[in-house]
């Protein structure tokens, strides 16, 4: 009995140790015939990103940007908005080359249509996608620009900096995990939210109204929309505000935060954020509060 | 009595509620201001040729339509162009229109007003064409689609039948009904004119059965014209719609993605026949049409004879004023309608009806998860899988919506009217249609 067992382990090990050597053989010929070569650099480069796939920096995904960067030899025309300038210097120290300065960024929703600033004229009862309501009608309140309030943008957020606020109906985004990678903007179909500079100490002052209608018919839809009027631009000592359709827009890139605009604005559509209480109150209080 | 005919792929049977179905179409009064929209038909807005502070008479031509497919509108009514202006629309998008104050009820020169019944037409196929052309008539059973395209048959195609929609499968609709009922003569006369124009030996006019007065008046008349013929048939939604309507006159299909002349059929509304019948023989244009004002509490359901432009809620007025408990309120049919932000909308071409709904009838049920129960496939009159293509589109595969042939479906909403889940299946068909027409439009470029 325990001959024979002796002898099939015996043939078993062999045959079976004899198959494993041959089969190693051709793998490893086959490894060396097939072999892809790639730069090591570029899971160094991968491993420094944060890996979130979000595709920010309009590539797809972590891995792409790195085979892009790895493949150009420099950081030159990249961002990665999640990983902002600490990423970018890192790459650029792991790599030996210089990065530049980069701006920080951060969604901002250009709407303030509140169900208290503009009240709901009809109740929206079909399927709950931005893409498919604005198809559809004007919008709740009835302005054909503001949000509609289908949450499409806080589904398209992967950073979850996004929620629905359901007292106002309108998103509201959480700046310090806003990563600026702009899914959101492409997912709202009315092209309210933009990516703005974060500002010094994260002030930023914008017109939050997007409608291009003329003022009265604006206004009819919503108490805080922008009406065109101009004061915000004769206001403005450096040509950051510019008036188009109806709709007053400020360059962020011009702008000095020097907060003259937003006292001036009769419907408030001005938004100052992170700003200090101002210390003499003008007329117009509840500035402050309306922040979003 | 023929055989009932009807198309053998889904469809469903809501409930038929032709409240107005016994009342006779009242003309009403031009009301103070018409907002004419330049965008009433398919295809390209017409150009204004009026402007801010210009006389216009009813019937003259105030916007032209430009390119191939496009169609001219005319005012309604005599007054003064107050503003070329945006209002809103039936969406609440403001569109661009003509404004004009209502001064006495005066027609332009060449406009027969006559009641009088004109049967015979000596005008050759080409000045038909020209004619409705000019007379901005589109198709009136819904889609606009301007009428004197599709009265030209395209080179290398043959049209065999005229088949005329006198379906009205929507439930509470019943303009056409009426129409059938109180314009049959002319109904008729419009239909050999677009017979001559096409062209055609044969015209097949198909209505549901349950309008048996309708039936037999208009089978009454036509033993006086050579060629047409009436086909009763079975009530099923949405038999009205062209590629169902085709299947049950004349058991043909089309193609999928192909127009229907090319199984040599062109098909048009009696609504359209009876504006043909004015455009050619008393050289009116579209400027007037029958719209069904109902609904469960509306008081005085009614079908209204209205100058295009006019606001709807003068509509619901004249049919005793917005009951108290309306949640809703539809432009269309129930089925195919969309629900109105504002009830101070004009009137357009294309307006078949204005319903008013109460809420526990207006309202969706809760969504719920899809149980499997493929109901949507069974109804579904196109053949498709509308779950799939609901739940492709939510979750944005387009690429495979296309594959699964959204493009097919016509929006019927037989889905969401069977769907025991409340699934908002045909919102996400939609989306999806939209995205892969904006898709298909890139890649042809």
């Amino acid at each position: 009995m325990n001959e024979l067992f002796n002898e099939i382990t015996l043939f078993s090990v062999v045959s079976l140790g004899a198959i494993g050597g041959v089969a190693a053989i051709i793998l490893f010929m086959v490894a060396q015939k097939f072999r892809v070569i790639e730069d090591p650099r570029i899971d160094i480069v991968e491993g420094l990103l944060p890996g979130a796939n979000c595709g920010g920096c309009g590539l797809a995904g972590c891995r792409a940007l790195a085979e892009a960067i790895v493949k150009d030899e420099s950081l030159e025309g990249f961002n990665c908005p999640p990983g902002g300038s600490d990423v970018m210097q890192q790459i650029a120290e792991a790599m030996g080359w210089e990065a530049g300065e980069q701006t920080p960024m951060v969604a901002v929703l250009r709407c303030n249509g509140t169900r208290e600033f503009a009240p709901p004229k009809v109740q929206y009862d079909s399927a709950m996608t931005c893409t498919f309501a604005h198809s559809l009608f004007s919008g709740e309140g009835g302005c054909p620009f503001g949000c509609l309030g289908c949450g499409d943008c806080v589904r398209a957020c992967d950073f979850d900096a996004m929620y629905m606020d359901p007292e106002s109906g309108l998103p509201v985004i959480l700046d310090e995990k806003c990563v600026a990678c702009g899914a959101c903007v492409k997912a709202c179909p009315r092209d309210i939210i933009e990516m703005r500079k974060k500002g010094k100490k994260n002030r930023r002052i914008f017109v939050s109204c997007i409608n291009r209608e003329k003022g009265g018919v604006a206004r009819k839809n919503c108490k805080v929309a922008c009406i065109g009027c101009g004061r915000c631009v004769k206001e403005c000592r450096f040509e950051a505000i510019t008036m188009e359709n109806n709709l007053a827009y400020i360059d962020y890139n011009k702008c000095t935060l020097c907060r003259k605009c937003a006292p001036v604005c009769p419907t408030n559509a001005i938004h100052e954020l992170n700003f200090p209480v101002r210390k003499k109150k003008p007329a117009d209080t509840d500035k402050q509060e309306k922040n979003v | 009595m023929h055989q009932l005919k009807t198309f053998v792929i889904g469809g469903v049977h809501p409930p038929e509620k032709k409240l107005a179905e016994k009342q006779p179409i009242v003309r009403l009064d031009p009301p103070k201001t018409v907002s004419i929209l330049l965008s009433q038909h398919l295809g390209a807005p017409a150009v204004p040729v009026v402007a801010k502070g210009d006389k216009v008479l009813a019937g003259q031509i105030i916007a032209r339509g430009e390119s191939f497919i496009s169609a001219n509108i005319h005012s309604s009514v005599s007054g003064t162009v107050a503003k070329v202006d945006g209002v809103p629309d039936t969406s609440g998008y403001r569109k661009q229109a003509i404004i004009i104050n209502v001064e006495g009820d005066e027609w332009a020169e060449g406009v027969d007003r006559d009641e009088a019944f004109v049967r015979d037409c000596q005008m050759s196929p080409e000045e038909i064409v020209s004619r409705v052309k000019d007379c901005g008539v589109v198709g009136l059973g819904g889609a606009t689609f301007p009428s004197h395209v599709k009265l030209k048959v395209p080179k290398g195609k043959k049209a065999e039948y005229l088949i005329i929609n006198g379906v009205e499968c929507e439930p509470c609709l019943t303009a056409d009904h009426r129409l059938m009922l109180e314009k049959g003569n002319e109904i008729m006369a419009g239909i050999s004119i677009q017979m001559k124009a096409l062209g055609v030996g044969r015209a097949i006019i198909g209505i549901e059965n349950n309008k048996p007065d309708a039936i037999n008046n208009l089978s009454e008349i036509a033993r006086e014209y050579e060629g047409i013929e009436v086909q009763p048939l079975k009530v099923k939604y949405p038999q009205g719609a062209e590629k169902q309507l085709i299947k049950a006159v004349v058991g043909r299909e089309v193609p999928s993605g192909k127009l229907p002349i090319e199984v040599g059929c062109v098909v048009h509304n009696v609504g359209t026949a009876f504006a043909v019948y004015e455009a050619v023989q008393k050289n009116k244009p579209l400027v007037e049409r029958v719209v069904t004002v109902s609904g469960d509490s509306v008081r005085k359901p009614s079908n209204f004879m209205v100058r295009i432009g006019t606001p709807v809620s003068e509509l619901i007025e004249a049919a005793g004023g917005l009951p108290e408990d309306t949640s809703k309120v539809v432009n269309g049919g129930p089925m195919m309608g969309k629900a109105l932000n504002d009830i101070s909308v004009p009137v357009t071409k294309g307006t078949s009806g204005i319903l008013a709904f109460p809420g526990s009838e207006s309202r969706r049920p809760a969504e719920q998860n899809c149980i499997r129960c493929a109901r949507c496939l069974t109804v579904c009159p196109m053949g498709l899988e509308p779950y799939l293509l609901s739940a492709l589109a939510e979750k944005q595969r387009f690429e495979d919506c296309e594959m699964e042939r959204i493009m097919d479906c016509m929006e019927c909403g037989s889905c969401l009217y069977i769907c025991p889940s409340g699934k908002p299946l045909l919102d996400y068909i939609r989306v999806g249609k939209n995205r892969v027409g904006i898709m298909i439009r890139e890649r042809s470029h």
